[in-house]
């Protein structure tokens, strides 16, 4: 369904227009002076922002409108499972995005050819930068699905999903430097604050830590957002 | 000897409430194999919730629903693989070309790719879908809409075929094309279908089953269903003369031959009478030869067909004072 509606086509063209625009004004910065960064990471630095629009419209459709358009009653009624459902409409969304990312490399493609500065593309940071973006994708993804699940109107599936990653990505930012966790109470809410900051991860990603609790963090938390949206879609069948 | 098939579709004691409101009350029939058969009721009397648990789409509350001989409840997979459904509003992707629509529910439905392909052109064929098979679904008017749900649900040729409404909203001409569809499938598939329409059901189905508040009020072959419904045969007569003069002849001919009404007279002096009796045979020679010795100037006579209409509002009252006395 997802590759048959325009509107993935025109989010597809936007995103890389904003990330092109990016990418752009990254290497007009360096054409200014040294940095200290290269342009992978500064370039992915910026991944919350794709994430915090592009994950909502690509899965706010997929459960949401099925049952708004009463689809979802033919899509049962065929030989298909509710997991199966779920894990389709995932992979769907989840191959989509990766897509999407996978595109922008053709950004770095063009400064490698066109550059004849070999270290203003740095591999290492750049393959990081893609196996974060891959890793957390799916639990991002997953969040947009389970919202899916909830609503009956994308709009609001929509929005949900912004909150859930909002809270996850910005939140995870801001909150573990609040002062009032820092009293000795709270330690043990700080540590597991500290664990699921996003922004943190990246930065080992992109350095060329991959630590394998981070890895679970996302994939554990993938399984659960895909659980809770089989659960929901069958509750809602049960009680509709 | 082979063990004799198990019937198509086998219902018993089925029992489905939503919180606090009982949509299907105790229902039970059998569906033998190939049989057409007909869903009637106002609307709200668990014609759609029943069918929903026929293809295992919601659960029933209690009861048991066995198609083909495998349980719903238990053995969901078997039972779809088994089913075409096509539900109330006949829900449709939009953004969709027809042709696109049919390849992937045929697939969905584990279909093989080889098979596919010319099965669509059939069906395709068969609902006369030819000329719009890469029109966009969103695209289409409500008759070609209707149709494109109904060569879904026939598209990988199920034992049993469900169809919530399917002829709402086509005009008499593609009435027809489905009519002539279904009875293509008479004998080969089993199907359900639930109308408004009374005709409809009247000409395409085998047998009735009238449903109101959730239980069954009637169910057989449209032609028995009139003589329990309806126990009594009405006659038409215009004339021109006094009624009142004729009551006692209606009597002398049948103890039972009452005026159910009269209309005005029209400017010629004819007046419309019918007359209603409890007997079943032919009376109508009788009436005129009565009438024609008493000075009464006869215009017309004629026994009135009841419709499945009627059947249906004496049904569905019926039930309505059964409720009323409980």
């Amino acid at each position: 369904m997802l590759l048959v509606s325009s509107s993935t086509y025109i989010a597809a063209v936007l995103f890389l227009v904003v990330m092109g625009v990016v990418f752009t004004g990254i290497l007009d910065s360096y054409s200014l002076g040294p940095q200290d960064a290269s342009p992978a990471i500064a370039f992915f630095q910026l991944f919350w922002f794709p994430v915090l629009f592009m994950v909502p419209l690509l899965t706010m459709k997929c459960l949401a409108e099925e049952r708004r358009l009463g689809t979802i009653e033919t899509l049962f009624t065929a030989p298909v499972t509710t997991a199966e459902v779920v894990l389709g409409k995932f992979g769907a969304a989840y191959g989509l995005y990766m897509a999407m990312w996978g595109s922008t490399g053709g950004f770095f493609y063009l400064l490698k050819r066109f550059s004849n500065d070999s270290h203003l593309v740095d591999f290492g940071p750049m393959v990081g930068g893609y196996l974060f973006i891959a890793v957390s994708g799916m639990l991002f993804v997953a969040l947009g699905v389970f919202a899916s699940s909830l609503a009956r109107n994308q709009a609001v599936a929509g929005i949900l999903c912004f909150a859930m990653l909002f809270v996850l990505i910005v939140g995870g930012y801001y909150l573990p430097d609040a002062a009032w966790l820092s009293r000795e109470a709270f330690h043990p809410v700080k540590t597991a604050l500290d664990y699921a900051r996003v922004f943190q991860h990246y930065e080992d990603f992109t350095r060329g830590v991959v630590d394998s609790r981070q890895i679970i963090f996302y994939l554990s938390g993938t399984v659960l957002a895909l659980i809770f949206s089989i659960l929901s879609v069958e509750a809602k069948l049960l009680h509709s | 000897m082979p063990e004799p098939l198990p019937p198509a579709i086998e219902v018993s004691r089925l029992v489905k409430a939503f919180a606090g409101v009982t949509a299907v009350d105790d229902i039970s029939f059998m569906v033998p194999r190939g049989e057409v058969l007909g869903f009637l009721g106002p609307n709200g009397a668990g014609k759609s919730t029943t069918m929903r648990i026929l293809t295992g789409y919601l659960p029933a509350t209690s009861g048991s629903v066995n198609i083909c001989g495998f349980p719903v409840a238990t053995r969901p997979d078997e039972i779809k693989r088994r089913i075409g459904y096509m539900p109330e509003n006949n829900p449709l992707p939009s953004d969709m070309r027809v042709s696109e629509y049919l390849y992937y529910r045929g697939r969905l439905k584990e279909m093989a790719r080889r098979k596919l392909g010319p099965r669509i052109d059939e069906v395709l064929e068969l609902c006369d879908l030819k000329r719009v098979r890469h029109s966009i679904i969103g695209r289409l008017s409500k008759g070609y809409r209707q149709r494109v749900g109904i060569a879904e649900a026939i598209l990988a040729e199920p034992p049993v075929i469900i169809m919530d409404e399917p002829t709402i909203g086509l005009d008499p001409h593609q009435i027809l094309i489905v009519r002539d569809l279904l009875a293509g499938l008479r004998g080969r598939m089993t199907v359900i279908i639930s109308s408004h329409i009374l005709a409809e059901i009247e000409v395409t189905c085998d047998r009735v089953l009238i449903l109101n508040r959730g239980r069954v009020v009637a169910q057989g072959a449209p032609s028995a269903l009139r003589r329990e419904f309806l126990g009594h045969t009405t006659y038409e007569i215009e004339l021109s003369g006094d009624p009142g003069r004729l009551a006692a002849l209606f009597c002398a001919l049948d103890p039972n031959l009452r005026i159910a009404g009269q209309g005005e007279p029209d400017a010629d002096g004819f007046r419309r009478i019918s007359l209603t009796t409890e007997r079943t045979d032919e009376l109508g020679e009788a009436l005129l030869r009565a009438l024609l010795g008493q000075n009464v100037r006869v215009r017309s006579l004629s026994r009135a067909q009841p419709t499945l209409e009627d059947l249906f509002l004496a049904a569905t009252r019926r039930s309505w004072d059964t409720v009323d006395k409980r």
